[in-house]
């Protein structure tokens, strides 16, 4: 029992290993003076400097901000009436046919979802550049939103809604002193997984960005694609926090919203 | 709800399923009978059938079995050990941090663990094997991607086996099955969905992704997705991408169809 228990932890630390290695990889070199991730010189803050001065990847992390922000606003209002849309709907078949219709988007791979979004974008006009790529977030992040807000209206009991309704509330104010304060966990939680979808996306990017505008994402493809630059390494380090500041917001957010390992996976 | 209320939240909400679902799979579909110079045809899909495209389809779908099967058996033991630890919900928590990380930048990790001077040659060489070609080969590709997703495997199947009742295995074990059998015939087929849902979501992917094959595979690699991705943004031939897009779509129904219903939605 102890030596199977002792295999059992050895198989998961070398998960964990494999799992972390190649982060701490990164952030390890982004201090190589030597200016590449094969020998390490000597210690250096050059490529932290070097970024931080560099005005352009400056404003594509003000403009993949903007746009994170700014979609996971517009998606999550988007997200709540369609979560209402649904909860509301009165016959079991168009209940289903929404979901259906809502779980396309995330079902779907990136490519597809980046292809037709470039035919739709030049079909109907729309220029290629930050509304493009504005829109397309806040598409494909209005079904993650109505995921996580409509288990919390459908454990809503229903007398709460008919109590306010006897008592002369008005369906706005059924709306705003009623469903909304319950579904609050819900929407911030869909708030979140907008921002980080869209923080983290890069195929769909990739395909309706064209040439002007760039996001972070884009942005670290085309200098991987150039090869090594300790640069990258210094952003990664930087994203890597900012990544931990954020799985540590979405915990607590969650761990008030009960169940922990609902949590969506990202990709 | 109240009798003579309208549901007026559907009117933005099926706008944007008119607008950003339906429409664009429509024009996906429209645009796969045109060919290049814009005339409707159904060359494209003449196009499909030949041995060249045929070939990038069945060499697409064999990585992507090949990921989703050591992802698989890579993840199962991962989900199995991790529901036996003690604050099992903190380590579930730690496996999917790596997921939260661009998955661009632990690709550009990749380019330098495998490059030729690189930690994974500095170790082969210490063990003596000595420097190998590691970057841009196939097992790159296949090794990159099932760390990728991981991940994605190990949260269903972990999910599926901490829903399992634990009184069943008692029962099974007190009823003389082995550790095998038990686990052959009673915690296997319980998690089942799991796994099914954990393949759907590393599959569909696996078929798609084209930038690990740009980065980590050096193009030897031609996946669906990065034939989509060629035809669209570098030969231009919207027509021919929009037909193999068509195919991905018919394949992502099957897959969909053949691993079940999922009812938790989780990610693309």
């Amino acid at each position: 029992m102890n030596k199977k228990f002792k295999l059992s932890s050895i198989y998961l630390v070398a998960i964990f290993l494999i799992l972390y290695a190649p982060i701490f990889y990164l952030v390890f070199y982004s201090f190589n003076s030597g200016g590449d991730m094969y020998g390490f010189e000597g210690f250096t803050l050059e490529w932290y400097k070097e970024i931080f001065q560099d005005t352009r990847l400056l404003i594509i992390v003000l403009n993949t901000i903007i746009v994170a922000l700014l979609s996971a606003a517009i998606s999550t209002l988007l997200g709540v009436a369609g979560a209402l849309a649904i909860y509301y709907a009165r016959k079991r078949q168009t209940k289903n046919a929404l979901l259906s219709l809502n779980n396309v988007l995330i079902v779907s791979p990136d490519v597809i979802i980046g292809a037709s979004f470039l035919i739709f974008f030049t079909m109907i006009g729309i220029k290629l550049g930050f509304i493009s790529v504005l829109l397309a977030h806040i598409a494909f992040s209005v079904p993650i939103v109505v995921l996580m807000v409509l288990p919390k209206l459908e454990e809503m009991s229903t007398s709460m809604i008919y109590a306010a309704l006897d008592l002369g509330a008005s369906r706005f104010d059924v709306l705003t002193k009623v469903i909304l304060p319950f579904i609050t966990p819900g929407i911030f939680a869909g708030f979140f997984m907008a921002l980080t979808y869209s923080l983290d996306d890069f195929a769909v990017t990739f395909f309706v960005t064209g040439n002007g505008f760039s996001t972070l994402s884009v942005e670290i493809y085309s200098l991987a694609r150039q090869g090594v630059s300790l640069g990258i390494n210094a952003l990664s380090a930087l994203l890597f926090l900012f990544t931990l500041l954020l799985v540590i917001g979405y915990y607590f957010i969650t761990k008030k919203n009960d169940r922990p390992n609902r949590m969506g996976v990202r990709q | 709800m109240g009798t003579k209320s309208r549901n007026y939240y559907l009117i933005p909400y099926v706008l944007w399923i008119a607008l950003f679902v339906v429409a664009p799979i429509l024009l996906v579909l429209y645009y796969s009978f045109f060919n290049i110079e814009g005339h409707f045809t159904l060359e494209n899909y003449k196009k499909f059938f030949t041995p060249v495209y045929l070939k990038m389809t069945f060499s697409s779908f064999w990585y992507a079995f090949l990921i989703t099967f050591f992802t698989f058996i890579i993840a199962y033991p991962t989900a199995y050990l991790l529901t036996k630890t003690k604050h099992k919900q903190l380590w579930l928590l730690l496996i999917i941090v790596p997921s939260w990380i661009n998955l661009l930048l632990k690709a550009y990790a990749f380019i330098g663990i495998f490059g030729t001077y690189g930690a994974a040659n500095k170790f082969l060489e210490a063990m003596g094997v000595g420097g190998k070609q590691i970057l841009f080969t196939d097992f790159s590709f296949v090794f990159v991607s099932v760390y990728i997703f991981l991940p994605f495997m190990i949260l269903p199947i972990f999910n599926a086996l901490n829903d399992l009742n634990p009184s069943l295995i008692d029962a099974s074990n007190d009823l003389g099955a082995s550790p095998l059998t038990t686990f052959k015939r009673v915690i296997f087929p319980l998690t089942l969905d799991g796994v099914k849902a954990g393949c759907q979501i590393v599959f569909i992917p696996a078929l798609s992704l084209f930038m690990l094959t740009r980065l980590i595979a050096g193009n030897r690699v031609i996946t669906l997705g990065t034939a989509i991705e060629q035809h669209f943004l570098v030969t231009q031939d919207w027509g021919m991408g929009a037909t193999i897009a068509v195919f991905l779509i018919i394949a992502m129904v099957i897959i969909m169809l053949l691993t079940g219903k999922r009812k938790s939605g989780m990610l693309r």
